[in-house]
């Protein structure tokens, strides 16, 4: 049994459809993220689980009970919001015993529940201090406060982060992380930064206007995007995406870019049945599968002019002008190239990914 | 630099002048008030005399007077009330649910209570109690002021739930609320400034009102202060100016007291067209 | 088209908005219209028409307009609303342009006197007039004696002045918290540039300070002439006397509805002429603050 699942589920605001019919089910235990742009529907979907909202169609479950008819209160789920939506006029420890309080629980249980848990999550000596006397950080984690106290069957957390400065994001994120591990509470997240999605996720749903276009590990969905969106939404620097047609010859089967062109004869047989000769299709390669060569040695590489040169560290980016195209190089031997420079870029034929043009499904 | 100096001390001199002349304007007629109750032979007239609780004695035991009072504070403490509770929901709920016309409604509402005023209804509204056989009942006279006063009311509170994010109530329910504990645990207690304020305006308003009491009621013994005043000074006139003139201080004080409250927590003007 | 949420049901917030809908509905919207009603008949509160009105129509507009009376209250009333206008008006900004830049205790002082005159009951404001324009005993004459002056009787030499300097004198402090508030909202580089040209006080005064709070000027008239028209206190003072000298609409109609036959219907075919006029100035009103 999943702890959520969602069976074909439409949300509709007036004549805009937020989510269409999506499916999906999240394993006991699992952090799972709902990932995209804005307008994707990713908040949407959450609240539907929370209750916040009603779908017009299909089925939603928790823990194998259909919860539509349910009020927020009755799914018991803890949810932190995007800007925490602690109660002013309360002090911190109100707002975290908040929950239990409603529950009408013991008085001596709830004072022993909110300091476990403030106690877990630092906050000890803010207990009396109203929200507005507490730092960004420390809301967020008083918010995660009131979402744990009611052992909630699933957290529900939405875009949790996105208020926070860069640096202390990272340490938040991990301690998040932590305390969804520990508790061992499903969760669902909902971000629309997708190296955090990366970072913490045990599967990650990807939408974009409302339809999930793909849903796998971390791993699963850098390595191998199933369409187009995904494989240019996921990875930083982005994928390299270019189209091109395909010509298949007697004895090689060449991609054409116009500006230069691709023999990729040793993969031709994976693409032969998918795909007609001069068929246009998007061609993708990841910065970090482009090896950058001084000199014209390899056969099959493309020559091109350096555009830019970024030199974060141990890693380099390197922009490279083929024309009127770009390709970006991921490159982590230090390079001493300049702008201007003549390289000459090798592609590995096996981290190559294929889709068609019309509907960006993958082809290999 | 003396002519500029002689320049401003003139122009100083004209001002200081003409301010002289309007606190006089304004003061002048005010001080029959503090002098009139407390001198034993009161009169029109202002005249120092050796200051004497009499009158003020004298009122506190006329029976009539005192229920006058009490009358007054009837109307407008339940005026206030209804209207303060009434406003309440109405507005949370224009505030947390959208329809097409809400916003012409709030401004028709409000250009009706403009247009509408005591005198143009008057007659209609005295009709209307009459047949209701609400006349000379406290009731009339409140629902007239409800009436009046709920949209000005129903405008600004909502304007205060507006501004609370709906993020609290939705927090709330995910927490285990239900809507209704949700509003009480949560929107009641962060929009108290609101309440204040409407319920100030309607107590200060109601309080020294004329017209509506004078055509609604009737026995002499349900009159507010303002028509009892009115009463015995047109039937008994000149002997009672003693008296009138106490009972007309003590009227004015309540107001007076919130006016100088209001001022000190809130400061009275216009920051974006509302007092206070 | 009405969207029901999750923290209000549709059901809910039809049921919150329902006792304010009631209250206003029968009490505010409903005698407006049918104050027109009443008009259209004959109705008395005595005599035969109290027990049997009929419609007579439009014959109590008509008689309204023929009434002698009804068009001298009116040409008093415009008498009364124009001299309080620009009483109001004129001292509310006189005292907000000599205050604007005066702190502590002269603006404090100044001030609350003039609001204090503002929130006295009315009722209260009216006998201390009486007392004040008193022929025999008031401190106005009482001071003019000593002055080498005769006294005089205000009430009877200057009927409608008293009515207009009796409002001014309740209504200023109104204006002269929106001016207050007005020149406060003026950057004061403004007038510092004027400084700097050389411009005199009266120049800054017509071609700076006025133009720019043109739109609070409008709307205090428009706001001053709706309340002034409608204003009723003026009835404690002088109940429309001396013979109807100070007989502003508001008290004509009160007269005609309420005193002697106790017309009602005659007084609903006024009530609702007022109405008419009300509902022209608030629309004027409101075109004024769409145009900003």
């Amino acid at each position: 049994m999943h702890d959520v699942a969602f069976e074909k589920v439409t949300k509709k605001f007036g004549k805009v459809v937020a989510v269409n019919n999506i499916s999906f089910q999240v394993n006991k235990g699992e952090l799972f993220t709902l990932l995209g742009p804005s307008g994707c529907g990713k908040t949407t979907t959450l609240r539907l689980i929370a209750g916040l909202e009603i779908p017009q169609s299909g089925n939603i479950y928790i823990k194998g009970k259909n919860v539509e008819k349910l009020l927020p209160k009755d799914r018991n789920i803890g949810m932190v919001f995007q800007n925490y939506a602690l109660f002013p006029h309360m002090n911190v420890f109100d707002n975290i015993a908040y929950p239990l309080k409603i529950r009408k629980q013991p008085q001596k249980e709830i004072i022993h529940k909110v300091t476990e848990i403030a106690k877990n999550l630092q906050t000890e000596e803010l207990l009396s201090r109203k929200p507005n006397q507490i730092s960004g950080g420390q809301q967020q984690r008083v918010a995660l406060g009131r979402a744990m106290v009611q052992e909630p069957n699933v957290f529900l957390f939405d875009e949790p982060l996105s208020n926070l400065d860069a640096k202390l994001r990272t340490e938040a994120r991990s301690f998040l992380k932590h305390i969804q591990k520990e508790m061992k509470t499903t969760a669902i997240y909902v971000t629309h930064d997708q190296k955090e999605a990366m970072a913490i996720s045990d599967r990650i749903a990807i939408l974009d206007k409302g339809v999930i276009m793909q849903i796998g590990t971390p791993k699963e969905v850098y390595k191998n995007p199933e369409n187009v969106f995904v494989a240019g939404f996921i990875g930083d620097p982005p994928m390299n995406l270019l189209d091109c047609s395909i010509k298949y010859n007697q004895n090689k089967t060449v991609l054409d870019f116009l500006q230069f062109k691709l023999d990729i004869s040793p993969i031709r047989d994976l693409v032969r049945e998918k795909v007609n000769n001069e068929e246009v299709i998007v061609f993708g390669i990841r910065p970090e599968d482009i090896t950058v060569e001084y000199k014209d040695i390899s056969p099959n590489s493309i020559k091109g002019e350096v555009f830019v040169v970024e030199r974060l560290g141990p890693e380099t980016i390197i922009h490279v002008k083929i024309g009127n195209l770009i390709l970006i190089v991921r490159d982590f031997s230090e390079p001493n190239i300049n702008m201007g420079d003549t390289i000459w870029l090798k592609i590995d034929l096996n981290s190559v990914h294929t889709y068609k043009k019309e509907d960006g499904k993958i082809i290999i | 630099m003396m002519f500029k100096q002689r320049t401003n001390l003139w122009n100083n001199f004209w001002i200081y002048l003409i301010l002289f002349t309007l606190v006089l304007f304004f003061l002048l007629p005010m001080i029959w008030l503090v002098i009139a109750p407390f001198s034993s032979k009161a009169s029109l007239a202002v005249k120092i005399t050796l200051p004497s609780l009499n009158n003020f004695r004298e009122l506190f035991k006329n029976k009539i007077a005192m229920l006058a009072f009490k009358n007054s504070f009837i109307i407008s403490f339940s005026s206030t009330v209804i209207v303060a509770i009434t406003s309440m929901l109405a507005a949370y709920a224009l505030s947390r649910t959208d329809f097409k016309w809400r916003s012409t409604l709030l401004y028709a509402l409000l250009l009706f209570s403009t247009v509408v005023t005591g005198i143009a209804a008057m007659v209609p509204l005295f009709v209307l109690n009459l047949r209701l056989g609400l006349i000379d009942s406290y009731l009339s006279v409140i629902f007239v002021f409800i009436g009046g006063f709920l949209p000005v009311s129903i405008f600004i509170i909502k304007d205060f739930f507006d501004a609370i994010p709906k993020d609290y109530e939705e927090a709330a329910m995910v927490a285990g609320s239900t809507p209704s504990q949700g509003f009480f645990r949560i929107i009641l207690p962060l929009s108290q400034q609101g309440m204040v304020v409407i319920a100030l305006y309607i107590f200060m308003n109601t309080w020294g009102s004329f017209l509506m009491p004078f055509i609604l009621l009737r026995s002499v013994n349900k009159y507010p202060v303002s028509v009892a005043i009115y009463t015995f000074f047109t039937q008994e006139g000149l002997p009672l100016l003693g008296l009138l003139s106490a009972y007309s201080l003590l009227y004015s004080l309540p107001v007076i007291v919130l006016y100088i409250i209001i001022n000190r927590k809130f400061g009275f003007g216009f920051h974006g067209g509302l007092k206070g | 088209m009405f969207e029901g949420g999750i923290i209000l049901s549709k059901k809910r917030a039809f049921l919150f908005i329902l006792p304010a809908l009631a209250f206003v509905t029968v009490f505010l919207i409903f005698p407006a219209i049918w104050a027109i009603y009443i008009g259209l008949t004959n109705e008395a509160l005595t005599g035969i028409f109290g027990l049997n009105h009929q419609f007579v129509w439009f014959d109590n507009f008509i008689k309204a307009f023929k009434d002698p009376w009804f068009r001298s209250s009116l040409q008093i009333s415009f008498k009364f609303v124009f001299g309080s206008l620009v009483g109001q008006a004129g001292l509310g900004l006189l005292l907000a342009l000599l205050l604007n830049n005066k702190k502590g205790i002269i603006k404090e002082l100044v001030s609350n006197i003039v609001i204090i005159a503002w929130i006295i009951p009315g009722v209260v404001v009216a006998y201390l007039w009486v007392a004040f324009l008193d022929k025999d005993f008031g401190l106005l004459n009482s001071i003019l004696e000593i002055l080498g002056f005769a006294r005089v009787n205000w009430f009877h030499t200057l009927p409608v002045g008293v009515i207009i300097i009796f409002n001014t004198w309740r209504g200023t402090a109104f204006s002269m918290l929106l001016f207050m508030a007005a020149l406060q909202s003026i950057p004061p580089s403004y007038l510092e540039t004027a400084d700097v040209i050389g411009a005199s006080g009266w120049c800054k005064l017509r071609d700076i300070i006025l133009p720019l709070i043109k739109p609070q000027i409008l709307t205090d008239l428009i706001l001053l002439t709706l309340w002034t028209f409608n204003v009723f206190t003026p009835f404690i003072l002088t109940k429309g006397g001396p013979a109807h000298m100070t007989e502003i609409l508001p008290i004509y109609t009160y007269r005609v509805a309420f005193m002697g036959t106790c017309r009602i219907g005659q007084g609903a075919a006024i009530s609702t002429i007022i109405l008419l006029i009300n509902l022209t100035l608030a629309l004027i009103y409101l075109k004024m603050l769409k145009r900003k």
